[in-house]
């Protein structure tokens, strides 16, 4: 019956007469990349939370860190996020100049950021603390260099972000690029304080 | 003058002339034989018929989620011989090697081929007939014109087809983890492992498994922001749900495979302590990871395959799904709990009674769900009016074969019962009763019923319905015994027995398994005479089983652009709605369209992935840092491509509309 009296009453629209654009879905798509990749670090997180006290006779946390030069590192990336933030207020602005610059300098902390990292494994592997040593070093070397490359693989695609916008200028898919990298800094940036709270401060401190 | 060995390891790491099983192993230079000239025979063919520039251009460079979709149902069906191949040794091997026979299969074999076995059916053989299946319906069911990443789509196709190509290479060059399908360590850390076999296995899962993930988030965007407009959440089709739950799950399981491979792979490559015996390693972490992982994957392919139950319960009830929303949110329910239940898998690790009784408990609530689901299905049976077409049949076998199943895992999850079961033939007869008669059955359905929209012209039902009962009752004499055996105590993953009287049993599953293959030959035999016949059996309305939802209300195999002008969605169930109300199709006024272009990057990004993945499995390490630096570059090239996209013109959509409406008027007449 429903049917019938359904047919009666005027057909409705059942297309589009224009063309449907549909939102781009590239945020949502790298947000949820984003997760996916925040899962990787929980993983190892959750392994150093269970591995992080097999010295094996080995050195402990609190024989290895050395807070003043995390802090330092710390610093490099949070100021990185920072300056990350300009070059993506003057992308709004439109201003291809400041972007660039923002950006050379985010950079430039990133790479002190690495460079500061790998002078800290450098230091740690001279002293025999190396990640073959007990399962609280693998598990520590595996979570710090995971983020590291993270940053690293960042850095190149900050250079090759730039690139782009020396050749084309700030075309929309630039621009969606570079807020998608800002979303993956920023990502690194939380990690990261979840590295130094959980593996440097409770380590020493803890 | 190759004679310096550290030039020669230099060059080719652990790979030498001792590393061709075939050498030296019969079964393996047959099979190779059989490669070889099965190889040359399709090379010929491709090159004597000149298409290889049509294959390049129409499916390798695709980016067509139809085509993508198809493509990934081949390679399933593929590696599914494979994997079958694996089975039936298996079998065979276990009904002979009694009273001191050794059977064929020396030991050091027969673990790689049940490790092979169960790698293949799970990775390789049912993730891309589900990825593939959803790939193909489900832009085709929100009324989109593709997938949210074309390209990414096109990618993760490759990467999963290179996975398989680094196992099916193990076959011929080395040989393949000894471990089981999971490779626990410390058995597969390299003091207990030293061959390239594990090796083969990260690397495999590895490159499959970004396959997966990027296809995971492309199709959690395309259902969250590319369905038709007024498809609200709770007006998308079941499967459409299903497939999004699925893939949340893929999401949220997959990076968790990853990392712990790179645990293990790290303990194998650079003599890390994660997994060890000794300096603070700990195995069950590994343990633990891998079912946190794997216990969301059988959900993973189960769920799509409760889509398809869905879709074709109503479609051939001719009434609309009982309990839609019931059914949908059985379903977020089981994506929820699945999380919370892997521990079921190693109660004997000795955690406590506390811990196995949270994880009995929660596995049990699982049932409730899915059993809610059983009796939606089966409500929409009742007072419908049920044409039995195979994929109904593949239905009906799958309700009560599952149920069976449902319950002996139900029994598993009871700990102190698991206690006696746990790793014995029970618990093999319990997940193959569950993934044969769930997924396998599923996806047979989903193929059967969704072939006619994708080629123009449906199976041959005679073949099958030979097919189904092939299936079905090989299965039951496949595995009842496997149940029996367990309880009785028998362990898996034995090559050998010494009391006579377990013989029987195993020649019983062993004459199922040949039921089975038969199946399988029947299912192709399908295909076969459905291509012969195809002028017989094609259909030319679109919509050749009475379809309710919107991949139904385009025409079959649909155009490049799906639907020529977006559909609006009043009803669950669109297209039944549509055609109740009278809906009269468009044939003016179309427009250009907008369409994503082919592209070859994919492909070649895939294909350096495996070779790094071969470099890495053999050490050879100027071919692993050479290869990734041609991986990063050439991705990075690729974003250099800003031209990705172009317009079909609306004068090339006329003539393909207007050839539409042409047949669909011959139908009338």
């Amino acid at each position: 019956m429903a049917n019938t009296t359904a047919s009666q009453t005027e057909a409705p629209v059942f297309y589009l007469k224009e063309e449907h654009h549909p939102e781009t879905g590239t945020m949502l798509g790298f947000w949820i990349y984003l997760m996916s990749d925040c899962l990787i670090f929980a993983i190892l997180f959750a392994t150093y939370a269970v591995l992080g006290q097999n010295y094996a006779a080995g050195p402990s946390p609190a024989d290895l860190f050395d807070l003043e030069l995390v802090a330092i590192n710390t610093s490099m990336l949070l100021f990185s996020s920072i300056t990350y933030g300009f070059a993506m207020l003057a992308m709004e602005k439109g201003s291809i100049k400041g972007t660039q610059i923002w950006l050379a300098i985010t950079g430039l902390f990133g790479v002190a950021f690495v460079g500061l990292e790998i002078y800290e494994f450098h230091h740690l592997w001279s002293l025999g603390a190396t990640p073959m040593r007990s399962g609280f070093l693998s598990a520590f070397y595996t979570l710090v260099a995971t983020h590291g490359l993270h940053v690293t693989f960042g850095i190149i695609w900050l250079v090759t972000l730039m690139v782009q916008v020396a050749q084309r200028g700030l075309i929309v898919e630039n621009k969606r690029r570079l807020m998608c990298l800002s979303m993956f800094w920023h990502f690194l940036d939380v990690i990261w304080i979840g590295v130094f709270s959980v593996v440097y401060l409770l380590g020493v401190l803890g | 003058m190759f004679s310096n060995p550290d030039l020669l390891h230099f060059i080719f790491g652990r790979l030498s002339l001792d590393s061709f099983p075939f050498l030296h192993d019969p079964i393996i230079l047959v099979t190779l034989l059989g490669v070889v000239v099965g190889g040359i025979a399709v090379v010929g063919g491709i090159s004597y018929f000149r298409l290889w520039g049509y294959l390049w251009r129409e499916w390798i460079t695709s980016i067509d989620h139809k085509k993508i979709g198809i493509m990934y149902i081949i390679l399933a069906i593929i590696m599914l011989l494979r994997g079958f191949a694996d089975a039936l040794m298996m079998r065979a091997q276990q009904a002979i090697a009694f009273n001191g026979a050794e059977g064929f299969l020396p030991p050091h074999h027969y673990d790689q081929i049940f490790t092979a076995h169960g790698v293949i059916m799970i990775f390789f053989v049912a993730m891309p007939l589900v990825t593939g299946l959803m790939n193909f319906v489900v832009p085709l069911q929100i009324g989109a014109r593709d997938v949210a990443f074309p390209f990414l789509n096109n990618f993760s196709f490759w990467m999963t087809t290179c996975g398989a190509a680094l196992i099916m290479a193990s076959l011929f060059v080395g040989e393949f983890a000894m471990t089981g399908w999971l490779a626990y360590p410390p058995l597969s850390d390299i003091v207990y492992s030293p061959g390239v076999g594990v090796d083969y296995y990260i690397w495999a899962l590895q490159i499959a498994g970004v396959g997966t993930l990027l296809s995971g988030v492309n199709l959690i965007v395309t259902i969250v922001k590319m369905r038709a407009p007024g498809m609200s959440m709770m007006k998308m089709p079941v499967f459409t749900w299903t497939s999004l739950c699925t893939n949340i799950l893929i999401v949220a399981a997959f990076p968790v495979l990853t990392a712990v491979l790179v645990l293990l792979g790290l303990d194998r490559y650079a003599d890390t302590n994660f997994f060890t015996n000794d300096l603070g390693g700990n195995a069950m972490m590994y343990i633990n990871l891998i079912w946190i992982w794997g216990h969301p994957e059988v959900y993973i392919l189960i769920l799509p395959a409760f889509g398809v139950f869905s879709e074709v319960v109503s479609t051939f009830c001719r009434k609309r799904l009982f309990g839609y929303s019931s059914m949908v949110y059985a379903t977020v329910v089981i994506t929820i709990l699945s999380y919370i239940v892997w521990l079921h898998h190693f109660f004997t690790m000795g955690s406590g009674a506390s811990v196995n009784a949270f994880f009995g408990i929660t596995t049990m609530i699982i049932s409730i769900p899915t059993g809610a689901k059983v009796f939606n299905w089966l409500f929409t049976m009742y007072k419908g009016r049920i044409s039995f077409d195979v994929p109904m049949l593949w239905t009906i076998g799958f309700m009560l074969t599952f149920v069976i199943g449902g319950m002996t895992g139900v029994m598993l999850a009871v700990p102190p019962a698991d206690f006696v079961l746990h790793n014995s033939l029970f618990l093999i007869a319990h997940f193959h009763n569950v993934i044969i008669g769930g997924v396998v059955f599923g996806m047979f359905a989903g193929i059967v019923y969704w072939f006619p929209k994708a080629f123009g012209f449906k199976l041959d039902e005679f073949w099958g319905k030979m097919s189904f009962w092939l299936w079905t009752i090989g299965f039951y004499f496949a595995f009842m015994p496997l149940y029996v055996l367990g309880l009785m105590g028998v362990t898996r993953r034995m090559s050998q027995f010494d009391d006579p009287s377990l013989q029987i049993w195993f020649i019983i599953a062993a004459f199922g398994a040949l039921l089975i293959a038969g199946g399988i030959g029947s299912f192709i035999m399908s295909i076969v005479v459905a291509v012969i016949k195809r002028d017989k059996l094609r259909d030319e309305t679109g919509d050749p089983w009475g379809g309710r939802t919107l991949e139904w209300s385009t025409s079959s195999p649909p155009p490049a652009y799906n639907f020529a002008f977006t559909p609006v969605v009043h009803e669950l169930d669109a297209w039944d709605d549509m055609k109740k109300r009278g809906f009269v199709r468009p044939t003016s006024g179309f427009l250009d369209i907008h369409m994503p272009k082919n592209t070859g990057a994919g492909f070649i990004l895939a294909a350096i992935s495996l070779v790094l993945g071969f470099a890495l499995v053999w050490h050879i390490w100027w071919l692993v840092a050479a290869s990734f630096i041609v991986l990063i570059v050439g991705a990075i090239a690729h974003t250099f491509n800003y031209d990705r996209d172009y317009h079909i013109p609306a004068s090339e959509v006329v003539a393909t509309e207007e050839e539409r409406t042409a047949l669909l008027a011959k139908q009338q007449a």
